[in-house]
């Protein structure tokens, strides 16, 4: 183990890091109080402070969880998810691969690779679907944002509840066999042997990864988790409580559907749409409607299935957001009537 | 030398081919340098994740972006 730059800087780091996220708000509040002298109370001074102390604090969870999410997913390649996959058969393989869809490194562009690699080496088609809706559905980002808004019982329930619809969803989609909605070219593809099953990396080049991780990712996501945060700024101190109520209220019977309906055209990534959730159970969306339509915003992309048209003919696909929307539905009613 | 970039155009295909050109560039390695785009000839390689670098045929990297050393001491072996 060589004692380069790598291991080096995040170990500098950390101290830092820890020192920063645990005095943020005395920080905040000697920024707006005794530097911007600000009146204490006002509208402007506490969506302020809100910004303030919410998208640092934020950012600074990001870094942290994502380098060593980065760290972890170079144990875990598509290739070995494979390998645990093949021969399993539908439930036992259901909940492998929704499990496995959390951690393996996924992207939807990377979906298509993926799709022909599992089917190829004869992972059931309902097995793999049970991992294409984990993958993007239970995001590290969400969970993450999801914790350091709602505290870490949230953060379960939204793990466990993607996790019971990717098995279920799966499952289902297993038993209904319809191979025949796959495209046919899938079936003739001949995928090459990879000489590079296993690589062995060093460690440092392991922690570069998670470096990487952190660059590619809070690189992009920086400007959503801004702009979400600010729009929950501004609703904090401007937006009347209760407003949300009348529309994604408990007491609204059609409030899920509604949201499922109205997230799936949208496409957000899941550091963009967690502040917006914030936003609408503090203005009383209640937390079952605002579940669901987080996970139909981030679960069911229409970008994804653009990509996933590709290998799957048009009625998979409406099969495919059908059992879906029905199950985020389900756990939308279920959270509403437990809560 | 032929290198092959494979990936179907996300951000990190791009990184790693722009990455490629520069360590190629810098280094004055004679190769040519060709990005594959098509889902059926990526699969042939056998690899599952994308972004992949391909050297002579042989696929060196595989769903990550290496740092340009890495690729600099694959390409100067």
């Amino acid at each position: 183990m060589k004692w380069n730059k790598y291991f080096v800087i995040p170990l500098v780091l950390l101290p830092v890091w820890f020192v920063i996220y645990h005095n943020l708000q005395p920080m905040t509040d000697w920024l707006v109080d005794t530097q911007l002298a600000l009146t204490l109370g006002g509208h402007f001074t506490e969506a302020l402070r809100f910004f303030v102390f919410e998208f640092p604090k934020v950012m600074l969870l990001l870094m942290l969880i994502i380098f060593f999410v980065g760290i972890i997913r170079t144990y875990f390649t598509p290739e070995r998810t494979r390998k645990a996959l093949e021969g399993k058969r539908t439930f036992t393989g259901n909940v492998m691969a929704a499990t496995l869809g959390i951690i393996t490194p996924f992207c939807s562009c990377s979906a298509i690779p993926l799709f022909l690699g599992f089917v190829e080496s004869g992972v059931p088609l309902g097995v793999t679907f049970s991992f294409l809706i984990a993958a993007p559905m239970i995001n590290e980002v969400a969970i993450i944002l999801l914790y350091g808004m709602f505290g870490w019982k949230v953060a379960v329930i939204y793990v466990g509840t993607g996790l019971i619809i990717a098995i279920l969803a799966g499952w289902v989609i297993g038993l209904l066999k319809l191979e025949k909605w796959v495209e046919p070219w899938v079936y003739q593809t001949q995928m090459g042997e990879s000489d590079l099953e296993d690589e062995k990396l060093s460690f440092s080049n392991r922690i570069n990864q998670g470096v990487q991780a952190i660059k590619e990712i809070v690189g992009t996501v920086w400007i959503y988790v801004a702009l979400g945060i600010a729009v929950g700024a501004g609703a904090h101190g401007y937006v009347p409580e209760d407003f949300m109520a009348a529309l994604m209220g408990k007491s609204v019977w059609y409030s899920v559907p509604l949201s499922i309906l109205i997230g799936i055209p949208l496409y957000s990534n899941a550091a963009g749409i967690v502040p917006v959730v914030a936003v609408l159970i503090e203005k009383g969306a209640s937390l079952g409607t605002a579940l669901a339509f987080m996970m139909a915003v981030i679960g069911l992309s229409l970008p994804e299935m653009v990509i996933l048209r590709k290998v799957l003919k048009l009625p998979l696909i409406f099969v495919f957001i059908g059992i879906v929307g029905a199950g985020i539905m389900i756990v939308g009613y279920l959270f509403n009537y437990i809560f | 030398m032929e290198i092959k970039i494979l990936g179907s155009g996300c951000a990190k295909c791009k990184t790693l081919e722009k990455l490629t050109r520069e360590v190629v560039d810098q280094n004055g390695i004679d190769a040519t340098i060709t990005k594959v785009e098509d889902i059926m000839e990526i699969m042939k390689y056998g690899i599952m994740s994308t972004p992949a670098l391909v050297v002579n045929e042989k696929v060196e990297i595989k769903g990550r972006v290496p740092s340009s050393d890495e690729i600099k001491k694959i390409l100067i072996k």
